[in-house]
């Protein structure tokens, strides 16, 4: 699959363009699903709706009960970590889908200027 | 040196700090203006983030929140940072591709229409300036306490200096001011909880301080505190849902939080001043990170302070009683009343000796304290008790703005830690509310006037307009702080439950959802924002019976009806989109654009043109 693709006519051009966003959107549907699952299983779950039950455990080497620690501690580090990933795997998702399409529709053909990943 | 003249040293270090910063970055467009020229470092803007998001409430109120709840305090700690998950999953990077300046106005474009944005600008406008009065409190408060200062003079002077560099610098001076506060504050805040959890656990870091045992003891510190609550009649500290809310409300709650976090409009216009939706990721890290730092440390500061309160006062007497004690005593945040054997009890009992004035006015306090001198006097012939006539109005145990505040001289430290409390105290509340005098300006200067009454109006003319919004909005912000409407914490409830009520369902829906049209949404906001508001006024202002829904045998708390308010908005909207017409195309593109990757095709940013 090369020698069209290098010289593409518009509805092609196109086709691949929504190919590679529709690719990347359900990436990110995909993503920010997983992520906001844990989300809600350790802020929501851990931290609340079984804090309870978990408070008969102590968090190893400490103190803490355990749901008490999730409610005040263990989630927030959760949290902060959630993002990190986030930040991490989604430009990385960006930076994939913008090669891809580099490979697929050389930048000549766009006249555009080519992903920085700096300013707009 | 004293406390006193050590405050006035840091405090006038800080605002000359401030000022300095707000010369440097002065703006001459609305781009600088309202979104910093989008020049903001995401690190940078993580902090500025972190201390607009940090406010008196954060910093003053919230350990000392924890510290009285126990683990009920928690809902302010999940709340509050899980929802920068939320922000920054559903709403920052796709906001920020968007590329305009406010939150009516994404809210405005996509749904195209201008009832949509009005609803989105007086929604931002209310929650802005319950918030703003909280803030010019907490300045009043830190006055009064540090400086011996009149509460006035105290706003006053909170009041120029942000005035000043909001109006110099816009969002660039606010936010490179903000970096700079950041620090005071945190520096502020770590210290005192440092060297108080050296102090009873011998351990450096006090978020493990408080899951360690107590110096010299073989017993954890939670666990003693469980024994010594329950000895004083208090629930245990650690035990879920012993308080006030069962665990229903608990999760009502929390979600409310979450939810009305990520849909306050002065935490979303901060990612619009990076410069791209890559940063804008990355600034959400670091805000979370940076905020982290402080609500880690919080539950700790509550736990050792609840620890320090209990152990430190009971069974004292006049003569033994802390320095601290005599301090805060004069500020009325904390009241002893004796009854007759000379001897302190703080408890959850009857037998509670410990009070605060709340609202009560200087004058009826020294009366109800005459009063009950002479109860004791005459062993309770003549004169009125006061414990029965505080508790009857609900105010029993010390203030809980005292446990930050205090803590650092209940641990004996230096005066000029103490002093420097003072300055982060300040910090957190003048960088707080230049932030929403910010987003005020910016919804009535630009959601208002520029779209909707005076399209045409010049560049220099918006900037005029926005600078007058700012001089007047401080001065209502002031007066608020001045004289502080007895409702103002009951409102901040309103103000998290609205956000969770309007914004947070109708920009997720925008975004992930083409097909939702402009009636669906409107209908959506209208329901879920009624919904919420007739519940908080009828429950707290009209004695209305709590709904229960079949959720709850204890009923809603009105803090926790923003989460149900936002499940009615959710609800409404996706019934009714399949009935009405799908937005037009130039709208469904747009919503296209928003999903791209980064730098994708040219920015939709229209804005940014000179012509506009």
């Amino acid at each position: 699959m090369s020698t069209d693709i290098t010289t593409p006519d518009t509805p092609d051009r196109e086709s691949i363009e929504g190919t590679i966003l529709r690719s990347y959107w359900r990436s990110n549907l995909y993503l920010m699903g997983m992520l906001l699952v844990v989300w809600a299983f350790v802020g929501l779950g851990c931290g609340v709706v079984w804090a309870d039950y978990l408070n008969q455990w102590e968090l190893p080497g400490t103190g803490y009960p355990l749901g008490f620690w999730f409610a005040q501690q263990g989630s927030i580090l959760t949290f902060v970590l959630l993002i990190l990933v986030y930040a991490i795997l989604m430009n990385r998702l960006d930076k994939r889908h913008h090669e891809e399409r580099d490979t697929l529709l050389p930048k000549e053909e766009r006249g555009e200027e080519s992903y920085t990943g700096e300013g707009i | 040196m004293t406390v006193q003249i050590w405050t006035y040293l840091f405090v006038g270090l800080t605002f000359a700090l401030y000022l300095g910063i707000a010369w440097w970055s002065r703006v001459r467009d609305t781009q600088g203006f309202y979104v910093a020229g989008r020049g903001v470092p995401a690190a940078a803007n993580g902090m500025a983030t972190a201390a607009d998001w940090m406010s008196a409430a954060s910093f003053i109120s919230m350990a000392g929140l924890i510290s009285t709840m126990g683990y009920a305090g928690g809902v302010y700690l999940m709340g509050w940072t899980g929802g920068f998950v939320l922000l920054s999953l559903l709403l920052a990077p796709y906001l920020r591709k968007f590329g305009h300046f406010t939150v009516p106005d994404f809210v405005g474009d996509r749904y195209d229409s201008k009832v949509a944005r009005i609803i989105a600008v007086l929604c931002a406008l209310f929650v802005s300036f319950t918030y703003v009065a909280g803030q010019m409190r907490g300045v009043g408060v830190v006055f009064s306490r540090f400086l011996e200062v009149d509460v006035t003079v105290g706003v006053v002077i909170g009041m120029m200096i942000v005035f000043i560099y909001a109006t110099l610098g816009g969002m660039k001076g606010i936010t490179w001011t903000q970096v700079a506060q950041y620090w005071v504050l945190i520096t502020a805040f770590m210290i005192p909880a440092i060297a108080i959890s050296i102090k009873l656990t011998g351990t450096i870091m006090p978020q493990a301080g408080l899951g360690s045992e107590l110096v010299g003891e073989s017993v954890s510190l939670l666990s003693k505190l469980d024994g010594i609550q329950k000895e004083f009649g208090f629930g245990p500290y650690t035990e879920p849902f012993v308080g006030k809310w069962d665990k229903m409300n608990v999760f009502l709650v929390t979600l409310a939080l979450m939810v009305g976090t990520a849909g306050l409009p002065h935490v979303i216009v901060r990612f619009y001043t990076v410069k791209t939706p890559r940063s804008a990721r990355w600034s959400g890290f670091w805000a979370l990170f940076f905020i982290a730092g402080l609500y880690l440390t919080a539950p700790a500061v509550a736990g050792f302070a609840r620890y320090y309160m209990l152990e430190s006062l009971n069974g004292t007497t006049e003569e033994q009683l802390p320095g601290w004690f005599h301090n805060w005593e004069q500020t009325g945040l904390i009241l002893w009343y004796d009854n007759g054997d000379g001897q302190l009890r703080y408890s959850g009992g009857d037998d509670n000796e410990i009070f605060r004035a709340g609202s009560i006015g200087s004058a009826e306090l020294s009366h109800i304290s005459r009063d009950h001198q002479l109860w004791i006097d005459s062993k309770g012939l003549e004169g009125s008790d006061a414990r029965a006539l505080l508790s009857a109005k609900g105010l029993s145990g010390p203030d809980r703005d005292i446990i930050v505040l205090a803590t650092p001289e209940m641990a004996e430290l230096s005066n000029w830690i103490i002093a420097f409390v003072a300055a982060g105290g300040l910090a957190a509340a003048l960088s707080t509310a230049s932030g929403l005098l910010l987003v005020i300006s910016s919804s009535v200067a630009h959601d208002l006037y520029y779209k909707v009454l005076n399209p045409r109006a010049s560049e220099q003319k918006r900037l005029l307009v926005g600078r007058a919004t700012i001089g007047v909005a401080v001065i209502v912000a002031g007066l608020f702080g001045i004289y502080p409407p007895a409702f103002v914490g009951q409102v901040v409830a309103f103000a998290f439950g609205l956000a969770a009520a309007s914004f947070f369902p109708a920009i997720v829906l925008g975004i992930f959802w083409k097909r939702v049209g402009m009636i669906p949404a409107i209908a959506g906001m209208l329901s879920g924002i009624g919904l919420t508001a007739f519940y908080i006024i009828g429950t707290v202002f009209f004695g209305m019976e709590k709904w229960t829904l079949g959720l709850t045998a204890q009923g809603i708390d009105p803090q926790g009806i923003g989460a149900i308010g936002m499940f009615l908005n959710f609800a409404v909207t996706m019934i009714l989109t399949p009935l009405f017409p799908a937005p037009e195309k130039r709208i469904q593109s747009l919503v296209d654009k928003v999903r791209e990757p980064e730098g994708w095709s040219p920015p939709v940013d229209i804005e940014a043109g000179p012509e506009h």
